[in-house]
């Protein structure tokens, strides 16, 4: 694998409400490279989405990057004002949202969504636009593109939609895409074809990915690393082989047990029992501890990283010994 | 499109209908002219000969049908009180309640919406809250109360504005308007902004709310992750789909404007037709009643009828719906 060019170090983002301060991530580090996928699962509320809206610098008020650093070859982001970040949104860090109903402004032409984001950025006459947003269209699998261009959200499909906003987030040749759930409001069908696009799109251009979502089925297919988050803390992390076969964290182990095609047909789905803890509340130690059948007294204490091998990191003291 | 205009032009012809027979009937209801514009001490045969005079011997529905065909051909009747035709009246006293309506509308839509939506943005901020805070207090004190207070403080405590009637006129371009002179604003702005006060203040906050439901939806963050300058996604995608909700709002408020100063225009004894209306009722001038409501209803049916359009152009689901439901 080639080197990581997008670095999160020691992330801590918190929001500071009246009831008290909810830290929404904590100590999150990991990394991605050129034509990598990492994949980070986790329940709601577990600080996924929270993770990609602090890479692309827009936590709101009253949220704020804590401590951490976040770089992109070499540039640190965390330090960037708002219109030195708005140069990089977009450009060289895209997002997709999860509800592709909601992502595009329904008052405007497809065309006009497009030729803003590459407006924002570059100084390019209109007919160099039109081809470039004709290409991007074409390039994740949209028919007659041309007419496409000139409709409104309203006039397509979810799938459709998806795709235009996909299109719009390769647009400027991106380093890194961020894709929040970028296919769970859609059907499976084209659910799967999309992700082959997406795949494609990866391995063509070497561009890296995160891929936040609560489905490990869907990752187990696209990603190549997968890191776990539960209440705001990284849980695993490891290439898809090793969290998917070999997965040694007992949260995990839950994770994976609960995905419905590893369960007996006819059986009732697995649950993990309880609930996640409040984010206000949190103590010292392991967070998953309440849920956890493998808890003992030392999980109280703050969980120190074991590095099981190059990419395999856990934080558990009674993980599962394979 | 055009078949849309077709029939909102149907439908207004028969709401105008219903309520001219509404009216008609209505104005019946509230006493007999005969009554007051006759002195007591009249005869009988004086009395009988008014009514005469006032063709109320004919049954009701003869006296509809004469008022309707004498309407459709622009005559309105003749005024119980002025003895003079409605329509002319009515010409003479709407300068007056256009240009205190209008001034009072540009007031509030160009201070309230952009009030609003920075009250929307940044609902924290001490401006934002200060924002909110002074809608509150528009909307809480009555209209004829702060045109009171305006009047003490602005026209005798710190005399630097005129009280009551137009000023100077002046006329440009066929238009006899205060507005063409200097003397004639600084009479104007005084009523302007106590009317406009009121609907400023409901403006502010249905643009702050507007605006901050727009905030939290995921086309605005995706606008702002494409890297879009922050102005552009305030005017082209927040403002731009608060207008939906607002340009309802604007056209109710508009249409008040312009129909309903009367509480203003009888605190600043301003010459319009909310004074006016109020006289006619008072001494039971009917054909001036009729013909002032009815100026009211056509002016609503036409704002309502621009609101469409505006709302045609701004939101293109608007236009599919209506193409669905011509196929």
């Amino acid at each position: 694998m080639s080197k990581a060019f997008f670095q999160v170090d020691d992330l801590n983002t918190w929001f500071f409400t009246r009831k008290g301060t909810i830290k929404s991530v904590r100590d999150i580090s990991f990394d991605v490279s050129r034509g990598e996928v990492l994949g980070i699962v986790g329940e709601s509320g577990s600080g996924k989405s929270v993770t990609g809206m602090s890479i692309m610098g827009q936590i709101d008020e009253p949220g704020r990057i804590v401590s951490g650093s976040i770089s992109l070859n070499g540039e640190e982001l965390t330090k960037l004002d708002f219109e030195e970040m708005r140069r990089y949104r977009g450009n060289r860090i895209a997002m997709v949202f999860q509800n592709p109903l909601m992502t595009l402004n329904p008052l405007m032409r497809v065309r006009d969504q497009m030729y803003e984001a590459i407006g924002a950025h570059e100084d390019v006459p209109r007919n160099a636009m039109h081809k470039r947003c004709i290409e991007a269209l074409r390039a994740v699998g949209i028919p007659s593109p041309e007419e496409r261009l000139n409709a409104y959200p309203h006039e397509m499909s979810g799938g459709m939609r998806q795709r235009v906003v996909i299109a719009i987030a390769l647009l400027l040749g991106p380093d890194l895409i961020i894709a929040d759930e970028p296919t769970t409001a859609l059907d499976v069908t084209i659910q799967a074809q999309i992700i082959y696009q997406i795949r494609r799109q990866i391995d063509e251009r070497g561009l890296g990915m995160i891929w936040i979502t609560h489905d490990l089925s869907t990752l187990s297919e696209l990603a190549d690393r997968i890191m776990v988050m539960y209440a705001g803390a990284m849980m695993e992390i490891g290439t898809t082989e090793e969290i998917i076969g070999g997965a040694r964290h007992p949260y995990t182990r839950k994770l994976l047990d609960s995905v419905p095609s590893r369960n007996v047909p006819g059986e009732k789905l697995k649950q993990i029992p309880g609930n996640m803890p409040s984010l206000m509340a949190l103590g010292e130690g392991c967070p998953f501890a309440s849920r956890c059948e493998r808890v003992t007294e030392i999980c109280r204490e703050p969980v120190p990283a074991t590095q099981l091998s190059d990419t395999h990191r856990i934080w558990c003291l009674h993980p599962f010994e394979n | 499109m055009f078949s849309f205009v077709l029939q909102r032009l149907v439908q207004s012809v028969i709401v105008v209908l219903i309520l001219s027979i509404v009216l008609f009937v209505g104005v019946r209801l509230i006493g007999n002219p005969v009554d007051i514009l006759i002195s007591s001490e009249a005869s009988e045969a004086d009395r009988l000969a008014a009514i005469v005079a006032l063709g109320l011997d004919k049954p009701l529905w003869e006296q509809y049908l004469t008022f309707l065909g004498n309407a459709v051909r622009g005559d309105w009747g003749t005024s119980f009180v002025y003895k003079e035709p409605v329509v002319g009246i009515l010409l003479q006293r709407l300068p007056a309640s256009l240009e205190l309506g209008l001034v009072a509308f540009v007031l509030a839509v160009s201070i309230s919406i952009p009030a609003g939506l920075y009250a929307g943005l940044r609902p924290q901020s001490p401006l934002g809250r200060g924002i909110m805070a002074f809608s509150l207090v528009g909307i809480s004190i009555p209209t004829f109360w702060q045109g009171m207070l305006l009047i003490v403080a602005f026209g005798i405590a710190l005399p630097i504005l005129p009280v009551g009637d137009r000023g100077q006129l002046a006329t440009h371009f066929g238009i006899t308007s205060s507005l063409w002179t200097l003397d004639g604003w600084s009479h104007v702005i005084m009523p302007a902004f106590s009317l406009a006060l009121l609907k400023m203040s409901l403006l502010m906050r249905v643009t702050r709310a507007a605006t901050m439901e727009i905030c939290r939806l995921d086309f605005v963050k995706f606008a702002y992750a494409k890297g879009v300058r922050n102005r552009k996604v305030v005017i082209g995608h927040i403002l731009r789909n608060a207008l939906v909700p607002l340009v309802t709002v604007t056209g109710i408020e508009l249409g008040n404007l312009l129909a309903y100063g009367v509480i203003t225009e009888t605190v600043f004894s301003w010459p319009g037709l909310g004074k006016l209306l109020i006289n006619s009722i008072k001494v039971l001038d009917r054909p001036m009643i009729v013909a002032q409501l009815t100026y009211t209803a056509l002016l609503f049916i036409a704002i309502n009828f621009l609101v469409d359009i505006l709302h045609m152009a701004i939101d293109p689901r608007v236009k599919s719906v209506l193409r669905r439901r011509e196929s």
